[in-house]
């Protein structure tokens, strides 16, 4: 064995022209940031207030960052998928097959667990503990750690685009495909090890928040005195502490089967394929539900917010947000019917699905009877909400269809699955994503997005997104299956150019977005949010400044009631009084840690390392993160307190913008 | 702010004294105490091990029959090894318990003396567990050999390399202790360590019961 393991010259694809490009593209770009940070003198500030930030909002920014550059990376995938399905008939296309199998595996894995996780769990950090009245997370150095995991599973599977080769095996590696006798190249281990670690992450930060929706909560704030959001947060979380370790297990199976010749899954020596796929979706299900669940939450705040009610049958909805939790546990044979469980097996996981359909239909009307003589607000946040019921119905009610085991033999792996999940998760967790973002941006960085670019964006999105979509429904009744390089069916050409036609719409939605994100900064002074309260809100995000102190509150809020903020605001003009000026006392907040940066800098040699085989290289890089560990916990001051007198300046001077903003508006009234 | 470090209230060392401050999840004004939230946070962490096993144990029911003609538990599981593992993972807990009780009392003697034992006992678990191991081996029974007996070595040693990694976190509290004495988050650490270590012999206790003793009872 050689010093690098199974690393060579050759593991450059350079005989692919298009994987060299684009990461030569990719390469050049973040040369390009890099240089520019160097240059303008940034790097300090990064690192101070950013890398080794340990502040919830901070890392929740940075996680939604690391989801909306992904996401790039994602779609960018999809759109090579289109444009060669649009011209596979009889034909090779422009992308072999060897190629077009690692880019359909690379745009699940992303989407699913770069996208789609890192944005909810993103605005989890950020607005749960401002929703709650708390200053920070329970743990804020893990939260740390926890992201720079995630974003170091990301960045092995964009090396893999230019050192070796992804994955061929599908956004999940069923064996015996994945194991070593029929993938023996390094692809299937890029996967696993990404997901391995950033997996980690993920449940870091899932323990994180369970005990901070637990414990860390304002004075008075009882469990059914929280906001919505903060349930959602709570049910998401639960799922992601008992699913993931699931996850982890079965990869670690797949990985001894194939670094240390074990039988889990293969063929031979007795291994079970089955035991995979029941492992697998035991993780799978509740994952689409750790996903969706805080899209429920989003929905709810922003539901309430513009349409100036209380959520219609919060309690229900609490209800139903538990049950999902639980139930979600329950059905997940219904991913694969077709191979061989028995009649009165599907049937039974068949019947938990429709049920499990039920507490998602009572919040839906829920929000229908949240919105029902209300004096809706049409923002964009309100657009995606009102986007996203109208999909979802129809994501769930095909998701109803495909829980009949009779019919599933029928759709089964056709484009129809394809075109339901990515009807409930596009129109589900990314509209509400997209609504988060939106709708919280201004309390993040004190400034409101352009609200005409987002409603373009939402409407190109919406329009784009049925466009690319429903055709695939109609080619799943025809019979094409998922997968597929190219075809000879003539009668699936049109709809497939239908469906990339939807996908230029989106894209042009993406552009939309850029700009909007680009404009808004430019012109932030004339979108400025100086009240703290820019959508007239309900729950304590909306009490203190935007962007908040690094501490949150001056003075912790004291919940009396459901809706805490709307609370507060209808004392407060029924007293026709000024707010008085609390006493101030000292605060102690967590330090800024490297700890996290630096794990993960470990983490990522140590993935690389076990990748290619380098085995000391795995040993130099597991001395170096448990020798951080040690550093860390060597640590004396792990506190750092901030005055009262500097609490007070920042509160007074946060108070007095907010009166003049008041006052303003009063005379402009 | 390393300057707002400077002028805190000196506790030791420099730490800011507790009760002066308006603390994260400590103090007058919100939240559980922070050795709750600590100890509860653990707590969450474990489920989530629990379940990891549970993974693995559904793994081992599944293909415990599924031999490929090799040898089944019957014709590989040494008791005698495996009730001497028992009483040294048991017998460490106990003294793990008292270790807890030393750093209470300040009792460096106490604390540094039953963790030392406790190591002791952790690793002549780990030296008989790798000695059975590599017995099994070398019968041509290794994990390579049969998908039940790749359940046995994964789920087995997933133990092991806690009780392992138990080990290496014991050292550093002793070290700790020693460098640094009884701070409050020291303290805290000590009763995450000793959360860890009890739950390893739950699972232990799970894993004698349905790996061994059933392995062996007559078919």
């Amino acid at each position: 064995m050689s010093l690098w393991g199974k690393l060579g010259w050759d593991a450059i694809p350079l005989d692919q022209p298009l994987p060299l490009i684009s990461s030569a593209v990719v390469a050049v770009v973040i040369t390009g940031v890099l240089a520019w940070v160097l240059v303008k003198g940034h790097l300090p500030y990064l690192w101070k207030e950013w890398i080794t930030s340990v502040d919830h909002k901070r890392i929740g920014v940075m996680y939604i960052v690391l989801a909306l550059v992904m996401l790039m990376r994602g779609f960018s995938d999809a759109i090579l998928m289109r444009a060669q399905q649009s011209i596979a008939m009889n034909a090779p296309g422009f992308l072999p097959p060897d190629h077009y199998n690692q880019v359909f595996s690379a745009h699940g894995t992303m989407m699913i667990f770069f996208v789609a996780m890192p944005f909810v769990i993103g605005l989890m950090n950020f607005v749960v503990p401002l929703q709650l009245g708390a200053r920070d997370v329970a743990f804020p150095t893990l939260n740390s750690v926890g992201f720079w995991l995630t974003a170091t599973g990301a960045l092995l599977v964009n090396i893999s685009l230019v050192v070796g080769e992804f994955a061929r095996t599908g956004w999940l590696p069923y064996p015996p495909l994945s194991e070593l006798a029929y993938s023996p190249g390094v692809g299937v281990d890029y996967y696993l090890w990404a997901l391995q670690i950033s997996g980690i992450g993920t449940l870091l930060s899932g323990v994180n928040l369970v005990t901070t929706v637990l414990k860390v909560r304002a004075p008075g704030m009882s469990y059914l005195r929280m906001p919505m959001f903060c349930w959602t947060t709570l049910a998401s979380n639960l799922l992601i502490v008992a699913a993931f370790p699931i996850l982890t297990a079965t990869f670690a199976m797949l990985l001894l089967d194939r670094y240390a010749g074990f039988h889990f899954f293969t063929n031979d020596g007795g291994g079970n394929v089955m035991m995979f796929m029941n492992l697998i979706w035991a993780w799978g299900h509740p994952e689409v539900y750790i996903l969706i669940l805080p899209a429920f939450g989003i929905f709810s705040e922003v539901a309430s917010t513009f349409s100036g009610k209380p959520l219609f049958g919060y309690r229900s909805m609490v209800v139903a947000t538990m049950a999902i939790c639980i139930i979600s546990f329950m059905v997940w044979l219904h991913h694969f019917f077709t191979m061989g469980a028995g009649a009165d097996v599907n049937a039974i996981f068949g019947i938990a699905t429709m049920i499990i359909a039920v507490p998602t239909g009572v919040k839906i009307f829920n929000w229908l009877f949240t919105m029902y003589g209300g004096r809706i607000v049409f923002t964009a946040p309100t657009l995606w909400s009102i986007g996203f019921m109208v999909t979802f119905v129809i994501g769930g009610m095909t998701g109803v269809l495909l829980a009949v085991p009779p019919a599933d033999f029928v759709l089964h792996n056709s484009l129809f699955l394809v075109a339901h999940f990515h009807n409930v998760i596009i129109g589900g967790v990314i509209f509400g994503a997209f609504a988060g973002y939106e709708f919280w941006f201004p309390k993040a960085f004190g400034f409101k997005l352009h609200e005409g670019l987002g409603k373009a964006a939402f409407w190109f999105w919406i329009v784009g997104f049925y466009l690319a979509f429903m055709p695939l429904y109609v080619l799943g009744l025809m019979g094409m299956t998922r997968r597929m390089q190219h075809y000879d069916v003539a009668a699936w050409q049109p709809w497939l150019l239908a469906a990339a036609a939807g996908a230029a719409l989106i894209f042009i939605g993406i552009v939309l977005q850029v700009v909007q994100l680009v404009w808004s900064i430019r012109h932030r002074e004339s979108l400025r949010d100086r009240t703290g309260d820019p959508w007239n809100g309900r729950s304590l995000e909306w009490a203190t400044a935007s962007p908040p102190p690094m501490f949150n509150f001056a003075v912790l809020p004291n919940v009396e009631g459901e809706e805490a903020y709307w609370g507060i605001k209808q004392r407060a003009k029924q007293q026709a009084l000024p707010e008085a000026e609390p006493d101030y006392v000292d605060i102690e907040m967590p330090r800024n840690s490297p700890t996290g940066f630096i794990c993960a800098f470990f983490a990522t040699i140590m993935g690389f390392a076990l990748i290619w085989h380098i085995w000391w290289l795995v040993g130099v890089a597991f001395v170096g993160a448990f020798a951080t560990f040690v550093v860390f916990a060597w640590r004396d001051n792990h506190e750092e307190l901030i005055p009262a007198a500097e609490v007070a300046r920042v509160d007074r001077a946060n108070r007095a913008s907010r009166s003049a903003a008041l006052v303003g508006a009063a005379a402009a009234t | 702010m390393s300057s707002l470090q400077a002028t805190a209230p000196g506790g030791p060392r420099g730490g800011i004294s507790p009760g002066k401050a308006a603390a994260l999840t400590e103090g007058r004004d919100h939240g559980a105490a922070k050795r709750i939230v600590v100890g509860y946070g653990f707590w969450i962490f474990l489920i989530s091990d629990i379940i990891m096993f549970a993974a693995f144990f559904a793994t081992y029911a599944v293909l415990t029959d599924s031999t490929d003609g090799g040898p089944s538990g019957r014709d590989l599981f040494d008791l005698r090894t495996v009730a001497i593992e028992t009483a040294c993972l048991l017998t460490s807990s106990l003294f793990c318990g008292l270790a807890g009780i030393g750093a209470q009392a300040r009792n460096g003697r106490m604390f540094q003396g039953a963790m030392a034992v406790t190591f002791v006992l952790g690793a002549a678990f780990l030296f008989l567990e790798v000695r059975e191991f590599a017995g099994m081996v070398e019968h041509g029974a290794g994990p390579q050999r049969s998908a039940f007996l790749s359940a046995f070595f994964a789920l087995i040693g997933c133990h092991g390399l806690h009780v392992t990694a138990g080990l290496l976190w014991l050292l550093t509290m002793m070290a700790q202790v020693m460098a640094k004495g009884y701070r409050e988050d020291i303290l805290r650490r000590i009763l995450c360590f000793a959360l860890f270590w009890h739950t390893l012999d739950i699972v232990w206790v799970a894993l004698f019961s349905l790996v061994y003793l059933v392995g062996v009872a007559p078919s």
